[in-house]
């Protein structure tokens, strides 16, 4: 048999494979764990302390699924279902991504398209938890969240269309990949720079850091959106989160940063990226959630709209 | 000893609960384990926002009669297993407010409390004492 070429069964298990253990579930979920420590570690060392050791964070989830769950009242389907959700569209990425880059030519046109999407519903399932959980914070903290997506969503989507014109139209992360190897990177360039600059500070919202963390500030609103969670769906939300934070930066190194996809190079550019983000979120202070619109929808659009401009003059 | 009791002493998540009548200065010494010098972050120990996170019940201040009630709720959302730790000479018994009108009742009158930590205020020394014994009698060991 030819290699490269499956029979229909031997191809179904073939995507459950990649779905569940690598690069899916179980990789992705490592993965993101670790930068979860990684993101500790470096903020301790920022404020000048020692910092948990490497296995904390897996250590958390274990003890999170021992305890006890407490549903609130209100709707409960809703409230247990939803943090499934953000969990099953955030491996989804992770499974398209890391399929994009093993394979390049093997993915579907438009599958950059799905990503955005998909990119959404975890956001989306945080804001439906807490609405459910009755909690007056919760739906504080739920109408912030609904806020930042409107907020970053538009800066985002620019910044992916400047990527989208400058590989030649391709809807393909694998031929925008294969583009970046041929031609070099995009952040070389001076429109594909300032749209890698706009993309870090979306993911940054879309991770829920600081200085764009105030949907969950936990100094005023106690955890917000997730204060009514614990035990099992606590645990989905972060490993959720963890693998959000494996699948952004990787994101990002697809879109702009792909001319050398070596396992170390890409190790490296993952490490550099989760390291900047982690800086910028110690070293800022969190913003209100009107100066967020106005710096996402003002100074970050602008911006945008320039490497637009640019990139369609072919710089 | 399992693997969840293992997990839970290794990442105990404080809530804590400051119950009214206090001077506060056993708060600010409760902040000194986050620092750098003490920084307890390295035994998985973090303070979280929300009762229903929390592994542990910090308790500073002797009980007022109005948080009394509101403080046995507080222990009540919390997910068991769930620990609770008397801190300071008031929420141990009720300190110099001992003969107050307003501070009806001890803190172990009111919910079980695992470990005392005594003190006015508790050096962080004392408090990371208590923490270990507090983890000791979670693995059941004397």
């Amino acid at each position: 048999m030819v290699k490269g070429r499956f029979t229909a069964a031997e191809k179904e298990m073939k995507l459950l494979f990649n779905y569940i253990i690598f690069p899916g579930f179980l990789f992705s979920a490592v993965i993101g764990l670790i930068s979860g420590w990684v993101d500790r570690k470096v903020t301790a060392r920022v404020q000048w302390r020692v910092g948990p050791p490497w296995y904390q964070n897996f250590i958390d989830i274990i003890k999170l699924l021992g305890k006890e769950i407490i549903v609130p009242q209100g709707s409960k389907i809703t409230f247990l279902l939803s943090p499934l959700f953000g969990l099953l569209s955030a491996v989804l990425v992770a499974t398209i991504l890391g399929n994009a880059f093993i394979s390049p030519l093997e993915g579907f046109i438009g599958d950059i398209i799905v990503v955005l999407y998909l990119l959404v519903i975890p956001a989306i399932s945080i804001i439906i938890g807490a609405f459910s959980s009755r909690n007056c914070l919760a739906s504080v903290g739920a109408s912030r969240e609904m806020k930042l997506i409107l907020a970053y969503e538009l800066p985002f989507i620019l910044a992916i269309i400047v990527v989208l014109i400058k590989s030649a139209g391709a809807l393909q992360i694998g031929s925008i990949i294969n583009y970046q190897i041929n031609f070099g990177s995009h952040l070389s360039s001076p429109s594909g720079a300032l749209a890698f600059i706009v993309a870090m500070l979306c993911i940054q919202a879309k991770l829920d850091f600081v200085p764009f963390d105030m949907s969950e500030a936990e100094q005023e609103i106690m955890g917000g959106t997730l204060i009514e969670y614990s035990g099992l769906p606590l645990a989905i939300f972060k490993l959720t989160k963890a693998i959000l934070l494996y699948t952004l930066p990787l994101l990002l190194i697809s879109l702009f940063w792909a001319n050398e996809i070596g396992v170390w190079a890409l190790i490296g550019k993952y490490i550099l990226l989760l390291v900047i983000i982690v800086l910028v979120k110690n070293t800022n202070p969190r913003m209100r959630i009107d100066q967020t619109i106005k710096f996402f929808w003002g100074p970050v659009t602008v911006v945008v709209t320039i490497a637009l401009i640019l990139a369609l003059f072919g710089l | 000893m399992g693997l969840k009791t293992k997990a839970l002493t290794k990442s105990l998540w404080v809530f804590h609960l400051c119950a009214g009548g206090s001077c506060n200065n056993c708060d600010i010494e409760i902040l000194d384990l986050l620092t750098p010098r003490f920084d307890v972050e390295r035994f998985g120990i973090v303070l979280v926002g929300s009762a229903r996170h929390a592994d542990v019940l910090l308790v500073t201040g002797s009980l007022t009669r109005k948080a009394a009630p509101r403080a046995r709720r507080v222990y009540e959302q919390m997910p068991k297993p769930g620990l609770v730790v008397a801190c300071g000479a008031c929420a141990l018994g009720r300190g110099i407010f001992n003969e107050g009108y307003n501070t009806p009742c001890r803190l172990d009158e009111l919910m079980p409390v695992d470990v005392y930590i005594p003190g006015c205020p508790p050096k962080p020394e004392a408090m990371i004492a208590g923490i270990a014994k507090l983890i000791n009698k979670v693995k059941g060991q004397k």
